[in-house]
């Protein structure tokens, strides 16, 4: 008896609809994230994650009704992230029908939101998602990864290591690692990165970015991350969840 | 016992819901602010059942079964609890043998104790144990596992062994303390999983059937599952 690998399907959704670009610009639509959901949830996927990039928070409805259509079809857990703030927000997604909530630049803002969340919902609800990259020059941490904001377009100089561990203290329930080095690039997940936040923290740690041939999943786990986080390849048909999952257990790690 | 009072006029329900042919079970998913009601209600309703999230204390009673969410903290899980009489309806319906089913925080409350961050807290008691921090080397335990049924379980009647359930919880049963020794009254069926230690997985004890990972959010294993649930109310 071992725990799973998780495959996760990452959607970006923008009003209602999925998107994906590279490298967060030039985005592009790749359909409804309902129906995307129920097509993943069928095919073989451990959870699915929605990433709001609605840009007005006056049209958050619409993540709301999609949440709330994708939780009435899909049986499997639910992340949504993307633009929450408060405990407000997470308890709006939560009756909504998600299961867990992402949070990322307001915990950089204000890390006590971490402790909030954690304390009124229960840290298992509570994913704390880390845009980090390899110091650029002229800034420096002790692990070499900074934390960015703004899609990765602004670095912030906070260690992301120290920050993923901070995260876990203050009760963050998991940690999605996204590396926007390899973000859209398709060239494999940052492993490095990976090593060096898995050996910080004891909470589980969901690698992000890279994606882009059936080989890059394994070593993603062989570096510690317990749940593998995709979009792109997923979306346009490139990979399904099923020869990821066939990848992964021909390496030797447990399935669902 | 199994009546159900407040049902006198069975044939007008939908005899449309295709898993449980005839009367649709009724199930009230208890709402006293502690747990994912809304996926345990979609879930339920999925496999056929006629769900209604209410805390109100005559419906709950007078339910075929009374499902009882919860996600959170031991302590605040058992304060809300309190708060909406949920410790006397579970007592109640116990007492008179009408089907009672915890899921997660919901199943861990029905122990005696729980400790949480040093912290502990009186449980309801149902079954002796105590909730404790699950030591392994990654925690939450968060996703897929396994579950080690016994032969007979019916909770698990029509799952392979190999079946995964999703779980996301810290804190567990490591030791089933109920021994029964009276020939007469049947052994609690007790279902364990390991993630860095073994841990009690799920229960079925009379009335009382309770399970660590979620049903609700284990796709169609989860299905299976509540409706074997259904099928015993």
């Amino acid at each position: 008896m071992t725990l799973a690998v998780r495959v996760i399907p990452c959607l970006d959704v923008d009003n209602g609809r999925v998107v994906k670009g590279v490298n967060f610009q030039n985005l592009r639509d790749a359909g409804d994230p309902v129906e995307m959901a129920k097509v993943y949830g069928e095919e073989g996927a451990d959870e699915l994650t929605f990433l709001d990039i609605t840009a007005s928070s006056g049209d958050r409805e619409t993540t709301y009704d999609v949440v709330r259509r994708t939780a009435e079809q899909v049986f499997i857990p639910l992340t949504v992230g993307g633009g929450v703030r408060t405990p407000e927000d997470v308890d709006k997604l939560l009756r909504a029908g998600a299961d867990k909530v992402g949070v990322n630049t307001a915990a950089i803002a204000r890390p006590e939101l971490i402790r909030e969340i954690a304390e009124r919902f229960g840290s298992q609800v509570l994913v704390l998602s880390v845009d980090a990259r390899r110091c650029p020059e002229g800034t420096v941490t002790p692990s070499g990864y900074e934390v960015t904001t703004h899609g990765g377009r602004r670095g912030t100089g906070i260690d992301a290591v120290e920050w993923a561990h901070r995260a876990a203290e203050l009760g963050a329930g998991e940690i999605l690692l996204n590396s926007m080095d390899a973000d859209g690039t398709k060239d494999g997940y940052d492993t490095a990165m990976i090593e060096a936040v898995r050996k910080h923290v004891t909470i589980p740690v969901i690698a992000s970015g890279g994606a882009g041939k059936l080989a890059d999943f394994p070593p993603a786990i062989a570096a510690g991350a317990d749940a593998v986080l995709a979009a792109s390849v997923f979306h346009f048909g490139d990979l399904r969840i099923g020869q990821v999952k066939e990848a992964l257990r021909g390496a030797g790690h447990p399935v669902r | 016992m199994s009546d159900n009072p407040t049902n006198p006029n069975p044939t007008n329900d939908n005899p449309t819901n295709p898993p449980n042919a005839g009367t649709p079970k009724k199930v009230v998913v208890f709402d006293y602010g502690f747990g994912n009601v809304r996926s345990a209600e979609r879930a339920l309703a999925h496999v056929g059942a006629q769900v209604e999230i209410t805390r109100d204390y005559d419906k709950a009673m007078a339910a075929d079964g009374l499902l009882v969410p919860g996600v959170g903290a031991f302590a605040a899980c058992m304060n809300g609890l309190r708060a909406a009489r949920g410790d006397w309806i579970v007592g109640r319906r116990l007492s008179g043998g009408r089907p009672v089913l915890g899921i997660c925080v919901g199943m861990q409350i029905l122990f005696g104790r729980g400790i949480e961050h040093g912290v502990e807290a009186e449980g309801l008691e149902e079954w002796p144990g105590t909730v404790e921090p699950l030591r392994a080397p990654v925690v939450p335990h968060m996703g897929w596992n396994t579950v080690k049924a016994p032969e007979d379980s019916r909770l698990f009647a029509g799952l392979d062994e190999g079946e995964r359930f999703y779980f996301v919880h810290s804190y567990a049963v490591r030791t089933w303390e109920l021994e029964v020794t009276n020939p007469h009254i049947p052994a609690p069926k007790v279902s364990w999983t390991t993630h860095g230690e073994p841990f009690v997985a799920a229960v079925e004890n009379g009335p009382l059937w309770a399970t660590q990972f979620h049903p609700e959010k284990s796709g169609d294993a989860g299905a299976r599952l509540l409706r074997n649930w259904l099928d015993t109310l």
